[in-house]
């Protein structure tokens, strides 16, 4: 088959498969006592994580690649939509003891 | 450094050589205090460093202290209330009080880059020497679970604290 010349049926199907990706999921990952759990986390782009803080501190998410950088108010649940994959090792701004890895498949 | 450092942890290694001369360990009510206190010493630690410090990190952590601190000493205050226990002065207390007192008079002497690095220099040396009395002293003292749990939140918090303090210190360089 010559490069560049699909048929138009295989086009229509290869994007229709982009279009529906497999169905992204909602992940939560909970604060609790300065502790990321569970403290590691697969997950794919486009999940949502739900990032649950019992703390009455203040913490952040922050990925070390700069890929996100998420704030958790005190007693508060955020979300944030995963955009980008990669195996991310991420902790805390204010309390780089707090250390977590989220897998992230594309 | 060298001074300063010695200072902190002189002030509360008393704590211990106190408590080995008497044989005793101190009291929840004590152990309540002595932890309040080192909190509202690095809140006023803080409180100096937002109005003096130039470098906008030192700021920025010196705000930290003080919403993180507030936020401990609030729970240390409902718990003690829920436990029906009134904290008790004491001479750790008081010693810190004091040392505290005399290094805000210290750094209130300096200015600009000088100031910033005296000041997250101390707060390293000050976490540190917290973190080793509630490791050696204060946590395992501690009768009631609930407070006993509580200092080991603030353990973990303190040590955030030092690390996040070093990672400062060294942009400062
Ligand atoms: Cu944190």
């Amino acid at each position: 088959m010559m490069p560049g010349r699909c048929p138009p049926l295989v086009v229509a199907l290869l994007l229709g498969a982009m279009a529906v990706p497999a169905q992204a999921a909602t992940i939560q990952i909970t604060i609790d006592n300065l502790v990321f759990a569970p403290a590691e986390v697969a997950a794919k782009v486009g999940d949502t994580i739900e990032w649950i803080n019992k703390d009455v501190l203040v913490h952040t998410a922050t990925a070390r690649n700069g890929d996100f950088d998420v704030i958790t108010p005190p007693k508060k649940t955020v979300t944030s939509v995963l955009t980008k994959a990669g195996a991310i090792e991420y902790y805390c701004r204010y309390h780089p003891n707090m250390k977590a890895v989220l897998t992230i498949a594309p | 450094m060298f001074i300063r450092l010695s200072a902190a942890v002189a002030a509360l290694s008393l704590l211990s050589s106190a408590a080995v001369a008497q044989g005793t360990k101190p009291t929840d009510p004590q152990i309540a205090h002595i932890a309040y206190t080192a909190g509202v010493i690095d809140i006023n630690a803080a409180k100096q460093a937002i109005s003096k410090a130039s470098n906008k990190d030192v700021k920025a952590f010196a705000e930290d202290m003080v919403r993180d601190h507030e936020a401990v000493n609030k729970q240390a205050l409902d718990l003690v209330k829920k436990l029906n226990v009134t904290p008790e002065d004491n001479d750790t207390s008081k010693t810190l009080s004091r040392q505290a007192t005399e290094k805000l008079a210290e750094l209130d002497k300096l200015k600009g880059a000088d100031y910033d690095k005296a000041y997250v220099a101390n707060e390293v040396a000050y976490h540190k020497a917290v973190n080793g009395a509630l490791e050696t002293q204060l946590i395992p003292s501690a009768s009631n679970a609930e407070l006993k749990s509580l200092l080991q939140t603030g353990l973990k918090i303190f040590q955030g604290h030092q690390q996040h303090a070093e990672q400062v210190a060294a942009k400062l360089k």
